[in-house]
């Protein structure tokens, strides 16, 4: 007798090669339609393949959990994927030489634009305390952020989530500022990128060229050194103060 | 490629263990990314066979997000109460430090290349 579909997805739901395929798949389909659309900012690959997934797993019940068991495999590259980012860096590195202290000042006034605007103008709209602590990491890049918002008593995983929107609008929204700003130095675009949006700014930055992407690279790696030394304890000062 | 990639975790594995035993506040992967760096100064250059699997890799790093992102499904709840305050958070303040980060960069830079000398 054959089994039922609804047995071989009890049997499927229960290894990790649903999540892992799944996930795939609805990244190929998010890069085929961002391909389609002419790269579009809008089109984003990470927001659509989320939405798919997303719509999937609900459909079929699936908690998160269960998913994350096959989706592991891909997260986990991504420790591999950051000390790869060694090597376009390297390719950059007699440019960086002369750009040591614009890149240092730069680095100090954007993250903490970025962590403190974050947690100011949700404190000032009314969100829970939870919630302004767990933004004001949200530049940086998802395991510091994370670490961060656990010392601020925010909460970890909701971190993880607004890293990932907070990745999403700067990949979304940075060629339309640069357009703004009439800016069209590459590795301004990569450093500026990498410092509001870390790993997925980078990944937008490597889409415009190799330059931009290294110095994303960099901005995310030392945002995530000065945010780590400088938020747990600048943060709940300065809430401190507007209460 | 396989000599490239056990290259590559070597150095995550080093940076995870230097960050732990000394309580750094950088994650493990993003210190071995710092000493990979060192090394390719170092050497003066990185072999074939890292370059063409690191480019492999990042090619598409967009993918490797793509499961924590998925776990916004955990917090439907609390976005939904909280909603506008995060929102509004969230876009202007990314924008915001977008453009403080790059008008900061271009202003330091460009003096340094074309303004008087200094």
């Amino acid at each position: 007798m054959t089994p039922g579909i609804g047995e071989i997805w009890v049997y499927l739901s229960t290894t990790p090669l649903l999540g892992l395929t799944l996930t795939l798949c609805a990244y190929q389909a998010a890069w085929w339609l961002y391909q389609r659309a002419g790269q579009h900012p809008l089109l984003n690959p990470v927001m659509i393949a989320v939405t798919l997934l997303v719509g999937v797993l609900a459909l079929t019940g699936t908690d998160y959990d269960t998913y994350f068991d096959g989706a592991q495999f891909v997260h986990f590259l991504l420790g591999p994927a950051t000390v790869a980012l060694a090597i376009p860096l390297y390719a950059q590195w007699m440019r960086l030489r002369k750009m040591v202290f614009p890149l240092i000042a730069t680095l100090l006034v954007g993250s903490l634009a970025a962590a403190l605007s974050a947690a100011g103008i949700a404190a000032i709209l009314g969100a829970s305390r939870e919630s302004v602590m767990s933004l004001a990491p949200k530049s940086v890049t998802t395991p510091v952020a994370m670490g961060i918002a656990e010392s601020l008593s925010g909460l970890p995983s909701l971190t993880a989530v607004l890293v990932m929107a907070t990745g999403i609008l700067g990949a979304i929204t940075a060629r339309y500022i640069y357009q703004w700003l009439r800016i069209d130095d590459h590795a301004v675009h990569g450093f500026a990128m990498g410092i509001a949006s870390h790993g997925i700014g980078t990944a937008r930055a490597f889409q415009i060229s190799e330059q931009a992407g290294a110095f994303a690279a960099l901005a995310m790696g030392l945002n995530a050194l000065v945010s780590a030394l400088l938020l747990p304890w600048l943060v709940p000062w300065l809430i401190g103060l507007s209460e | 490629m396989l000599g490239a990639l056990t290259v590559l975790l070597i150095y995550q594995l080093v940076g995870e263990v230097i960050a732990r035993r000394f309580g750094l506040p950088v994650p493990g992967p993003v210190l071995g990314m710092a000493l990979l760096f060192a090394t390719l100064i170092a050497r003066k250059g990185a072999g074939d066979a890292l370059r063409n699997t690191s480019n492999g890799l990042l090619q598409h790093l967009s993918l490797l997000f793509v499961p924590a992102g998925t776990g916004v499904m955990l917090h439907f709840q609390r976005l939904a109460d909280e909603w506008f305050a995060v929102l509004v958070a969230l876009v202007a303040s990314t924008m915001l430090s977008i453009v403080i980060s790059a008008l900061v960069l271009k202003a330091l830079s460009s003096r340094k290349h074309g303004g008087p000398a200094s």
